[in-house]
């Protein structure tokens, strides 16, 4: 394998150059504890200050509403977990969508557990969730609204201004998962409503391993994990200091560069959505057909399976993704591709390819050249693409 | 994840294809679980001269096929009744757990495959009185979630 082309930056995405050598030195000789009060502590406290602000800055909020996290699950899960549980005087009910991210679906799950109530949402075939049916979900028991920014499978952006508003309307909390959508779409969380936002650096350009949650002032939220005075009291243990540094810098790359960022990948996304149509019968493009992250394009091939269609394109050095059951490791395929309405035999055949800025028209014209080949192969052994060819193709 | 037998048989898959006015054809699997597998036995005085597949699933299921094809072709009807599953994932150097399924289905369709050529030919094989090819092959591994 000669060469090898990443389209999973939906997954992760590789560090920026400047984002390592913003860190570089918080492993070394700027080492010291953000909490000890020598010149080590004060310039390490210093530069977890600056990222804050560069943090707040990329999402329209004030600094101390920003709070690092161990990465966008843990900001999920002390979001809705700590809302929840500080609020459950008033209510206990939540509202939340199908198809949002494990790391929601298993925390609302979870408290089912413990007595509390959650509507899950449907999304209509293109992933988007009804305002109509958000607001008769609504009762004088709900305290909470989570409801993700950009889904990370299909890509589609729900409407998040209006759902804001109807939260700030009904005087609920509304927390957004914007994971995905950070670095792809403009946010400023006062212009939306939004209440709470769970954000993760490795999805842009930023090291594993850290993320964040914004939380409104004012929000009433229990801590999850407990222990010493960093973050305001509200998330102990000692800062991930290089890797606080390097979502600073991620974050704030991101939105200098943001409308380049969006034309280049929307761009090529266009080119191999078009290639790929245009050459390959019997595929479906899942995801709403405008209001989608730009750099994510995600097809069913029918009569093939996912996984096959992946490790044929691993050969090749082409990364991509899919949500067929045997890639999960489950019987289903995802419950993403299921709450739009997929059938099952369609939804193995699926394929997720998400472009960055990394991301050259080389590559996509090697894939728009390669795939159909790919499919045609595994279509030719397989016996339901038989059924319909009569064997004759 | 997959042994080099594993994905040297999901690349070039062996015997792919179909048999006209096959002898015995064997389906299993289907299409909502994610795999189907088809194979096609041509058998004179016996012995499985010919086999071919068509598989609908992941690499596994696909090479699963594949070798069991391979193990077949050329052997008697009572040995190829002899085949297992563990034979499968032995002879491709082994299968993750999670998709062991995928080596069952390929010995179902093998089985199905004669069952259907004993039925044609009004033949009792006593080794298939037992098989019931349409119970839930699948037996996935532990779950897991993904990034």
């Amino acid at each position: 394998m000669n060469k090898r082309i990443y389209l999973d930056y939906s997954a992760t995405t590789p560090m920026k150059q400047e984002v390592l050598e913003e860190m570089l030195p918080y492993f070394t000789e700027r080492f010291g504890n953000p909490s000890s009060i020598h010149s080590f502590g004060r310039e390490a406290k210093q530069a977890i200050d600056q990222a804050r602000s560069r943090l707040a800055k990329a999402i329209g909020a004030k600094q101390d509403e920003i709070y690092f996290t161990g990465g966008g699950s843990e900001a999920d899960n002390w979001a809705i977990k700590g809302v929840a549980y500080a609020n459950r005087d008033k209510g206990n009910h939540i509202i939340t969508t199908k198809i949002e991210h494990h790391a929601v679906l298993h925390t609302c799950e979870y408290l089912e557990k413990d007595g509390f109530e959650v509507t899950y949402l449907d999304v209509d075939e293109y992933g988007m969730i009804s305002l109509e049916q958000l607001r008769n979900a609504i009762t004088d028991r709900t305290i909470l609204i989570t409801l993700m920014f950009a889904n990370n499978e299909i890509g589609t952006i729900q409407p998040i201004g209006e759902i804001g508003a109807i939260a700030r309307e009904k005087g609920i909390y509304f927390h957004t998962d914007a994971v995905q959508a950070l670095g792809n779409v403009k946010i400023d969380v006062n212009a939306l409503n939004i209440d709470l936002m769970s954000m993760s650096a490795h999805k842009i350009y930023g090291p594993k391993g850290v993320g964040g949650l914004y939380i409104r002032k004012g929000v009433k939220i229990h801590s999850l994990i407990h222990g010493g005075a960093q973050e305001r009291r509200r998330r102990a243990g000692t800062e991930n200091l290089p890797g606080i540094v390097g979502f600073g810098k991620a974050a704030e790359l991101a939105i200098e560069n943001l409308d380049g960022h969006i034309r280049h990948v929307k761009d090529l996304r266009d080119r191999l959505i078009k290639g790929i149509m245009d050459k390959v019968d019997y595929v479906r493009f899942n995801g709403h057909p405008e209001n989608r992250l730009p750099g994510n394009a995600h097809f069913a091939f029918e009569f093939i399976e996912g996984e096959s269609l992946l490790l044929s394109l691993d050969m090749l050095g082409i990364a991509g993704s899919s949500g067929s059951a045997c890639t999960s490791g489950s019987l289903d395929p995802s419950h993403v591709l299921m709450a739009i309405g997929l059938p099952h035999e369609i939804a193995h055949g699926s394929l997720r390819l998400t472009i960055g800025d990394f991301t050259t028209a080389e590559e996509i014209d090697y894939v728009i050249n390669e795939l159909p080949k790919i499919v045609d192969r595994l279509r030719q052994m397989s016996p339901l693409y038989e059924k319909v060819k009569g064997g004759q193709k | 994840m997959y042994s080099e037998k594993v994905m040297d048989h999901f690349m070039n898959p062996r015997n792919v294809g179909e048999i006209e006015n096959a002898d015995g054809i064997g389906e299993v699997g289907n299409a909502k679980c994610g795999d189907i597998m088809k194979m096609y036995l041509k058998i004179e005085n016996d012995v499985i001269v010919d086999v071919k597949f068509k598989t609908f699933g992941c690499g596994s299921a696909i090479a699963t096929s594949s070798i069991a094809t391979e193990m077949i072709k050329g052997k008697t009807i009572q040995e190829a009744l002899k085949l297992t599953n563990q034979a499968v994932v032995e002879a491709l150097d082994g299968l993750p757990p999670q998709k062991i399924h995928c080596s069952v289905l390929a010995e179902q369709a093998v089985k199905s495959a004669l069952l259907d050529y004993a039925k044609k030919h009004h033949i009792t094989l006593d080794e298939l009185n037992d098989f019931h090819p349409d119970e839930d092959h699948h037996e996935h591994g532990e779950e897991y979630e993904e990034a």
